[in-house]
């Protein structure tokens, strides 16, 4: 029996959320390396990646709200109206004289506002979060267009230079056809977006809010019973949720340069699917930042994958996403139910 | 409050509106024991529990606690939990998304931030130290029922409680789990905590307890030693009935009917209920008997396919037929009227019109729909037969008092002209007039030709009504009574088993 048990410790069983992310990680690797085979070229180099990264780091960002809503148990679907409205309000503000400083407040100021109102709204009066965030989406988007109709263009110096400083790691670059060496060169937002996925992950490994948030999101009838504040940690959720909004809409200046009323349309759709993919169950309590972070990565490198294979038609990357999320929702509800027949059988 | 006694409550009251759920209820627990609390449906078990752990206010009474001077008063789960009264529910009150660890210690005490390493040492010692099959880093989902039962226990041991209540912890474990469970319940009793134990289980109650006290609608009616109370004595004070005199009330005069067998059932189970055998003649009234949770609704659910059949072989007049499905019976004849009318009956917002042809439009298919002067019919029809009181045939059957909500479901059944009909506890909850109302309307039913098996809480209902009467005890089939061994004690008995 004793020894019995000491066998049962050595090794467990993943949770389902590690279980979920380990299978998003090695099909994310599997399939780099498949493109680096059969197409060569530009994903034998480094750059590649980063490009990707440059190109996606606002989305990693509002990916990471996503996933700590829907571990939860909710879903914030206003991300992308946020995105939108922050865009616009920075650039009017940095146009109209303001700094990079008080932009950047202006961007945290607009989601920590969406964040209050939602998060009270959902917490404390109950409201279903999915139709508490369609109606802050269409109120953004409403609002984007009152600061202003036209689509517009940062004048502001300091924040163009901004925009063009990129990190350079000479020895991840590569040497061009003229014999130079081209350089690796990351973006700021990129930087951003890490350092947000990194802390979200501690948060929710190592913080008590983090893991309510779990408890609730798995069965909020029993966090309640375990002595947990779950209208406290709902609202934090959407709080976390919006201002992590907001950071992303800075960051998607930060790459675009212009504010547009349709910026970031389907940000919140995209979010979701990357969600999904890293193993986020919008059932709730279950997924992680990290495997947010590669479901980001996998979709873009599909994309890339189709683009590469010369489907240049922009509808096939909307087919391989649509197939992509199904496959994954598949394969999850097949590996978490068999483990739950493997359990019944014990 | 006397030497070694943990928790003393002295006459409890609570009341709600138009009920007395406790009156000067008293209950005593000493240190290290384990004290089952018995009593049937509506005994006030659920209250004296709520009170105890203060999700209700009690309305009178007093409540001692061994370490405070004085009465306590405990206004909510948290205060409860601070006096040391810990509560594991029925339902498993943790997250199964989370570590085993982490739902010993979620939620509890001041902290910001996670020590996995150390809550994960603590955890492994707290399990091996009450000998629970788990590690803690496993994710509490993949554990079995039992074990996280005894995860929710060893955090409740954790808190130092002096008290633990288990509120019906066994009713979906297998026996293997339930032996497990003891062991652990009787550790903490050797550990000194006072256990109160609820559970409708008979055997289990003889197995593990020291002593038992027994409620009846509200009242108390008695504290018991378990070897001065014998199971049979256990079981009439818990329905009411003293054994004395209890032999001369016979039951009707009506033989067994060992005609042609309208439905036969041969190790028939579902994913509830355990493999039984069974038959039903053609003008039949039978009965399942026992007590709450030993299985007789889940037999009759069993034959409707209302839960998912596992197996058994099924013959309807003779022939063999395959129930998978409520609408597979519903072709072969068979009409249940569920328990619980509220869940599984009414359908709140139709109308009693809607509510009555419902059975009979679904047989025929709703892509033939029964025009409205069928349905005007036949609604007018049964609402005069059956005499169900209502405004009109639009009125919402929400409205309607319970009898008569009862009374529309049967006529939702007898419209569609059944030849084996389930009822099961139709007469719960109803007044007195309506109750003989539905009697006899069985009995006519029966007269008619209609197989019928009843299923009522009330002893003398059952045999006023039936001609045969299957008795259940812990889900198992334990007897089957005939003619002359119809009478209260026997039947009594028959539920209590063995032990005398």
């Amino acid at each position: 029996m004793k020894n019995n048990r000491a066998e049962l410790r050595k090794r467990g069983p993943l949770t389902d959320t590690q279980l979920l992310m380990t299978i998003t990680i090695c099909i994310f690797f599997g399939m780099y390396v498949l493109a680096m085979i059969i197409w060569g070229g530009g994903f034998l180099r480094p750059q590649k990646i980063f490009d990707m990264l440059n190109d996606n780091a606002a989305l990693i960002i509002v990916a990471c709200s996503l996933t700590t809503v829907m571990i939860c148990g909710g879903i914030d679907i206003s991300v992308g109206g946020v995105i939108c409205l922050v865009v616009m309000s920075c650039v009017v503000h940095l146009n109209a004289g303001g700094s990079i400083l008080t932009a950047a407040l202006l961007a945290l100021g607009i989601g920590l506002a969406y964040g209050l109102v939602q998060g009270f709204l959902v917490a404390y009066l109950e409201i279903q979060p999915f139709i508490i965030s369609l109606a802050g989406m269409f109120f953004a988007r409403g609002m984007t267009t009152i600061v202003s109709v036209e689509p517009q263009k940062v004048a502001h110096e300091g924040f163009q230079k901004l925009m063009e400083s990129k990190i350079e790691i000479p020895w991840l670059g590569y040497v061009a056809k003229k014999g130079n060496l081209v350089p690796a060169r990351v973006e700021i937002g990129v930087v951003v977006a890490l350092v947000v996925v990194i802390a979200i992950f501690l948060m929710l490994r190592y913080t008590r809010l983090g893991r309510n948030l779990y408890a609730v999101g798995g069965n909020s009838q029993s966090a309640l019973m375990l002595g947990i504040n779950v209208k406290r940690t709902r609202f934090y959720s959407h709080l976390i949720s919006s201002l992590l909004a907001g950071v992303a809409g800075f960051v998607f200046l930060m790459h675009t340069g212009a504010g547009n009323a349709t910026n970031a349309t389907g940000a919140e759709m995209n979010a979701i699917a990357s969600s999904i993919i890293g193993g986020t169950l919008l059932t709730g309590g279950v997924g992680n930042v990290i495997g947010t972070f590669f479901g980001v990565m996998t979709l873009t490198t599909i994309k890339n994958i189709v683009t590469t294979s010369g489907l240049r038609d922009p509808w096939w990357q909307s087919i391989t996403t649509g197939a992509m999320l199904a496959f994954f929702i598949i394969l999850q509800s097949v590996v978490l139910s068999n483990r739950g027949k493997r359990k019944k059988a014990q | 409050m006397e030497n070694g006694t943990v928790l003393s409550m002295r006459n409890i009251s609570k009341y709600f509106p138009g009920v007395k759920a406790l009156q000067n209820v008293d209950f005593n627990l000493r240190r290290g024991e384990i004290h089952a609390l018995m009593g049937e449906n509506g005994a006030g078990k659920s209250t004296l529990i709520k009170v105890i752990t203060g999700v209700y206010p009690k309305d009178a009474g007093q409540i001692f606690i061994d370490g405070y001077e004085g009465e306590v008063s405990i206004r909510s789960p948290q205060e409860a939990q601070n006096h040391g009264i810990s509560t594991v529910y029925q339902e498993i009150t943790l997250c199964p998304n989370l570590t085993v660890a982490e739902n010993m210690f979620i939620g509890r005490g001041e902290y910001k931030t996670v020590n996995w390493k150390e809550m994960d040492k603590k955890a492994g010692a707290l399990l091996d130290n009450l000998g629970i099959p788990a590690r803690p880093k496993q994710q509490l989902g993949s554990c079995s029922l039992a074990v996280q039962q005894m995860v929710a226990i060893a955090r409740a041991v954790d808190t130092e409680c002096k008290v633990l209540i288990l509120d019906e912890p066994t009713s979906s474990l297998d026996d293997k789990e339930v032996a497990m469970l003891f062991k652990l319940m009787r550790d903490l009793k050797a550990r000194g905590v006072g256990i109160i134990f609820v559970t409708h289980f008979l055997e289990q109650v003889y197995e593990v307890c020291d002593r038992i006290t027994v409620l009846r609608n509200g009242e108390l009616v008695g504290e018991y030693e378990i070897e001065n109370l014998p199971q049979v004595e256990l079981v009439a004070k818990m329905m009411g009935k003293e054994l004395e005199g209890l032999s001369d009330l016979k039951a009707g005069e009506r033989p067994a009917n060992t005609g042609t067998p309208v439905y036969e059932a041969a190790g028939l189970s579902s994913s509830d209920a355990r493999p039984f055998d069974f038959r039903i003649a053609k003008g039949e009234v039978n009965g399942f008997t026992g007590l709450l949770g030993s299985g007789r609704s889940e037999s009759v659910r069993a034959i409707f396919g209302a839960d998912r059949v596992t197996g058994g072989e099924v013959k309807v007049n003779g022939k063999s037929v395959k129930i998978n499905k409520p609408f597979d019976a519903m072709k072969q004849g068979i009409g249940y009227l569920p328990e619980d009318r509220k869940r599984d009956g009414i359908i709140a917002d139709l109308s009693v019109r809607d509510n009555i042809i419902l059975a009979l439009q679904v047989m025929k298919g709703f892509f033939k729909p029964l025009s409205a002067a069928e349905k005007e019919k036949f609604a007018d029809e049964y609402i005069k037969a059956l005499g169900i009181k209502t405004a009109s045939a639009d009125t919402l059957i929400k409205s309607l008092s319970g009898g008569n909500q009862q009374k529309v479901i049967l006529a939702r059944w007898l419209l569609t002209h059944p030849s084996y009909l389930i009822l099961d506890e139709p007469t719960r909850g109803i007044d007195i007039g309506t109750k003989t109302e539905i009697q006899r309307l069985v009995l006519k039913l029966a007269e008619e030709g209609v197989s019928v098996t009843f299923i009522s809480s009330e002893i003398e209902e059952m045999l006023r009504t039936c001609s045969r009467l299957i008795v259940m005890r812990d889900r198992n089939i334990v007897g089957e009574l005939n003619g002359s061994e119809l009478t209260q004690e026997h039947v009594m008995r028959t539920i209590a088993g063995g032990v005398e």
